[in-house]
């Protein structure tokens, strides 16, 4: 039986940043991960939002940080059946460093890199162990982990000992169920990313997509991307491969007669999107939950000798430009100001630990999703926005751009018919005042939140 | 692009013990949805007619968990595979 000053469960970026923070600090930290390697198990779109990152680690590009491509480029497609609108953005201010904090990555390599940086502070990497269950002593604070060895190692199982645990072991977290922290997610609450990466020359990556050096594009499609499904499709450049996919809310997969992977092969083949992905060559296909529920949906957060951190506390930025890697690594930094304060006075009770939950409400992350907390309730009330309405939308500029000779006022007449039947004055209007109040635009205001705390306190 | 044309790039460092349970008792007579095979991204569950029971394979397990959210009925248990085991993504 080993014993630590703490133990974190999961080596992602959750876990790894309070590994690193730790182990700085000069603690004795085991970094448990399941995976046979860090990053084996891990996968998103992805950016990488780089702040946290840059503020740990200042110097994680000269560090070799395995950054595909830096957004130089973002997108928003809507897509009909056979037609895509789409608003990109770019500027030449993104083109110097620190490049709006934004990179594509490949979580498997970045996720080994970074876990490295952890075992350079002196963090005890063991790689290849499930945890199965958490110790508890008498009256019932966690003590350590039971886990179980590499397939074949012996002996088979072992205990781990430690006055804290941070478990940092992602969204299906099923260790902080066990210990009745959260709930099992339901279908409304949660995501699957799908995803496939594609090889590409890089040459070929740069014509095609108007790229030069490390320049990259990220890409966001709605409505027949996920054939009207709440969530969207994605596409991302990296260095050689493309990253391209699907996020669909589980509760409309459970609904749908076709299967995710029937769902990503249409998007791949869409016209607008079949273009971008001629002749690359498919190299891995994965899939993740993501957690979608938003500040509501946050359990509680630390327990005596236990705290969460990441995908496994739902710390997702559920809004319009949903993030999540730069959140869990964050919250793991503020678990192990916790553990450390903690540490100093000798306690690691709940009331003491639960110090993480003011240092987390003090940052962006919790800032972030309470400001987005109706964002999940806003998509659940309007499937609309995703299902009917982009394809409305791409019929009026069809109609609107079409040359047919009409006059004027048939065009205008048409243009009035077709929003009419397709969209509405009135679903328009309260659907916008919906998303005005979800995202708190357009002047919200003391009045707003009033009305806001009334209704979810009815 | 079948699913399994998908699977084949991907590398697995199988697990012999198969990670997902089903209590057949609740697939057989409880469920009828069965929405662990609509929305299994790896296309690992489906329903035998002859056996008259749900089958799972779970060597190609993406080991997302979306199964396990899904299932209304709780007939499913799951750990995941032995440490080191299951799908190894290499991009991720």
């Amino acid at each position: 039986m080993e014993r630590f000053d703490a133990i974190v469960v999961g080596a992602g970026p959750a876990g790894t940043t309070a590994a690193l923070v730790l182990a700085r600090s000069g603690l004795r930290v085991a970094l448990l991960e399941r995976g046979a390697y860090p990053g084996a198990k891990n996968l998103m779109g992805g950016v990488l939002y780089t702040e946290v990152l840059a503020s740990l680690v200042p110097d994680f590009r000269e560090r070799g940080a395995p950054l595909e491509r830096y957004v130089a480029r973002r997108g928003l497609s809507i897509l009909s059946a056979g037609a895509e609108t789409a608003l990109s953005f770019q500027t030449g201010a993104w083109d110097a460093p620190p490049h709006n904090h934004g990179y594509t990555v490949l979580r498997a390599r970045f996720d080994r890199w970074y876990a490295g940086l952890a075992e350079e502070a002196g963090a005890e990497l063991v790689c290849g162990v499930g945890v199965d269950r958490l110790l508890a002593d008498g009256d019932g604070t966690t003590c350590g982990v039971a886990v179980r060895m590499p397939a074949d190692a012996s002996p088979a199982e072992g205990e781990l000992r430690a006055p804290v645990v941070i478990l940092a072991d992602g969204v299906n977290s099923v260790l902080a169920e066990a210990a009745g922290l959260r709930p099992k997610p339901r279908p409304g609450h949660v995501a699957l990313g799908i995803k496939e990466t594609l090889a590409l020359p890089r040459e070929t990556i740069e014509d095609r997509f108007g790229l030069a050096g490390d320049q990259g594009v990220a890409w966001t499609y709605v409505g027949e991307a996920t054939g009207g499904r709440r969530g969207a499709g994605f596409l991302y450049t990296n260095r050689d491969t493309l990253s391209v996919g699907l996020v669909v809310y589980a509760a409309d997969l459970a609904d749908s007669d076709v299967a995710p992977a029937e769902l990503l092969d249409r998007f791949k083949e869409h016209p607008a999107v079949a273009p971008r992905l001629r002749d690359a060559e498919p190299l891995e296909y994965g899939a993740h939950l993501v957690p979608e529920g938003g500040y509501d949906r946050v359990p509680p957060l630390a327990r005596d000798g236990l705290l969460l951190a990441g995908d496994a506390a739902g710390l997702v930025g559920a809004s319009p430009r949903p993030q999540g890697s730069n959140y869990a690594m964050a919250s793991g930094e503020l678990a192990a100001r916790a553990v450390l304060e903690a540490r100093e006075a000798g306690d690691f009770s709940a009331a003491a630990l639960s110090r993480y939950r003011d240092l987390l409400a003090e940052s962006f992350v919790l800032k972030q999703l309470e400001h987005h907390r109706d964002w999940p309730g806003f998509v659940e009330r309007n499937p609309h926005v995703f299902a009917s309405w982009p394809a409305a939308l791409t019929a009026l500029v069809e109609a609107a751009l079409r040359q047919d000779g009409r006059e004027p006022q048939q065009r205008e007449a048409e243009l009035w018919d077709l929003f009419q039947r397709r969209v509405g004055v009135l679903p328009l209007a309260t659907t916008a005042v919906q998303l005005r109040n979800a995202l708190r635009i357009l002047g919200y205001g003391k009045t707003d939140r009033l009305v806001e705390y009334l209704a979810r306190n009815w | 692009m079948t699913v399994d044309e998908k699977l084949t790039r991907n590398a697995f460092k199988p697990d012999e013990e198969s990670h997902i349970s089903l209590d057949e008792a609740v697939c057989r007579s409880r469920c009828t949805e069965r929405y662990c095979v609509r929305v299994c991204p790896a296309a690992l569950y489906a329903w035998s007619e002859e056996g008259d029971r749900m089958v799972v394979e779970h060597a190609g397990c993406l080991e997302c968990g979306t199964c396990l959210v899904a299932c209304s009925h709780g007939a499913l248990a799951w750990r995941y595979p032995r440490g080191g085991r299951g799908v190894q993504y290499r991009y991720g």
